[in-house]
């Protein structure tokens, strides 16, 4: 806990950026170090691959794209100081009364878990409970959230698309190509791991019911799988490997798979995203339901990740393009 | 005994210093990095909220009756990938504005603003004194 203090204010104290995002990203392997000791799984294995892998990478991208020094002049930093320090002041004798960490009496634990923990195994007959809430009880909020994902990743390609623009047809060569060339051992060695980081993706997604796992971790991984090869090979290659726009329609899809279990448990008589009417029995149902919008959570964060990748990575070579075009 | 406050304490000492590089800093990229910390601050109060002594992981098994508390995982796990989803779109405003002002810093930002709009206000015929 007091790695993180100490990483945050590392980060805070840096200007150069590039080891602003190397910070940020251990201090998310230290906080999914943290979540395992604090009993939570799912969100450990979430906040390993996103805050460790994808958010660093992206940050990365982005850096390379703008510039990799911060301006030294920091405006007001005591009158800020002061506005913290008060805040922090309050927070904390707000904690004050707080129940201390672990109380089993604690009210959090008295209102509506209980029925999760004790009920979720004959009602929806499956044994990670964090998935039977996710995808059954709360599903309709997780359907929400994935809107607002796919959202995200409409809005990232709204203001990034390079595809389909004129002048993309000559192709943006893979620039990169002579660096490709010379990292040999990390592409063997990343060739030979690609399969099981699919692997282990399918297995995450599919598993999700009996141990930690699901959609979101099984996406987020896959996505990492794919972003590796890019990294290694070149945007082209991937590109060829899989289409850009097939990504997008495939996010698309994603959400669709998921908002059709939704209509067609109501037009077999139940609620809107009630497994129970799916299937002969209900546990069959809930069994039938969850794996599919699991499915569909998986299918578009993964595309989502892959799809802002792409982005990012098209921009970076269509500036490195168009200077060069100057250049000459 | 107050030991046992310490995690929130943590807390509170993340989000401020997020806090504290939002405000204090001009550079865009830094401002989305504190933003990051900020977030998983509040992940972290959800996590330590969860916690029971003695209980494990929130995964149904035989022998087993005391277990963390499952809604707070689910919330936070969602918001994680929605968190990055997001930041994603700020790094994608960030890179459109480097090519618009050809600068992520904030004050020179504010600068070319400023002296667009005197620009504007001098070519406005409505402005003109004579």
């Amino acid at each position: 806990m007091a790695l993180l203090v100490v990483i945050a204010i590392e980060i805070a104290r840096l200007k150069d950026l590039f080891a602003v995002v190397m910070l940020i990203g251990i201090y998310g392997l230290v906080s999914a170090s943290f979540f395992v000791v604090m009993d939570a799984v799912d969100v450990a294995f979430t906040e390993a691959s996103v805050g460790a892998g994808i958010s660093t990478l992206l940050m990365l991208v982005v850096i390379s794209l703008t510039q990799r020094s911060e301006h030294p002049v920091r405006h007001r930093p005591f009158g800020a100081l002061l506005v913290v320090m008060l805040t922090g002041g309050m927070l904390i004798y707000g904690t004050l009364d707080m129940p201390y960490v672990g109380a089993g009496d604690a009210p959090i634990h008295i209102h509506i878990a209980p029925r999760y923990l004790n009920d979720s195994m004959q009602e929806v007959g499956v044994a990670n409970v964090v998935t039977a809430v996710l995808a059954s009880y709360r599903a309709f909020d997780t359907f929400g959230e994935l809107v607002v994902i796919f959202t995200a990743g409409v809005g990232v390609s709204a203001l990034l698309m390079t595809v389909g623009r004129r002048g993309d047809k000559k192709p943006a060569v893979a620039i990169n190509d002579s660096m490709h060339k010379q990292q040999l051992i990390l592409r063997i060695v990343s060739k030979m791991m690609l399969p099981f980081i699919m692997l282990f993706a399918f297995y995450v997604q599919f598993h999700g019911d009996y141990g930690p796992g699901g959609g979101f971790q099984a996406g987020v991984i896959f996505a990492a799988a794919i972003i590796l090869y890019t990294l290694l090979f070149g945007l082209t290659s991937a590109r060829r490997v899989i289409n850009q726009t097939v990504s997008q329609l495939v996010a698309a899809f994603g959400v669709l798979l998921y908002g059709s279990v939704g209509l067609v448990s109501l037009l077999n008589g139940g609620n809107f995203l009630d497994y129970n009417v799916l299937a002969s029995n209900p546990i069959g149902g809930q069994h039938l339901g969850i794996l599919l919008i699991e499915l569909g959570v998986g299918i578009t964060v993964a595309s989502v990740m892959i799809t802002i990748f792409f982005n990012f990575a098209g921009r970076k070579e269509l500036q490195k393009s168009t200077s060069e075009n100057k250049g000459t | 005994m107050l030991m046992g406050l310490f995690n929130y304490w943590i807390v509170v000492v993340l989000m401020m210093i997020g806090l504290y590089i939002v405000i204090a800093h001009g550079n865009l990229i830094k401002k989305i990095v504190g933003l990051t910390i900020f977030q998983t601050s509040v992940f972290i109060f959800y996590i330590s909220m969860a916690k029971v002594d003695g209980g494990t992981a929130p995964i149904l098994m035989a022998n087993v009756s005391q277990y963390a508390n499952p809604l707070p995982h689910v919330l936070i796990l969602t918001a994680i990938v929605v968190g990055i989803a997001t930041t994603a779109l700020a790094l994608a405003l960030t890179i459109r504005i480097k090519e618009a002002y050809n600068s992520i810093e904030e004050e020179s930002i504010q600068q070319q603003n400023k002296k667009q709009a005197s620009v504007r206000d001098e070519l406005d015929p409505r402005n003109d004194p004579y």
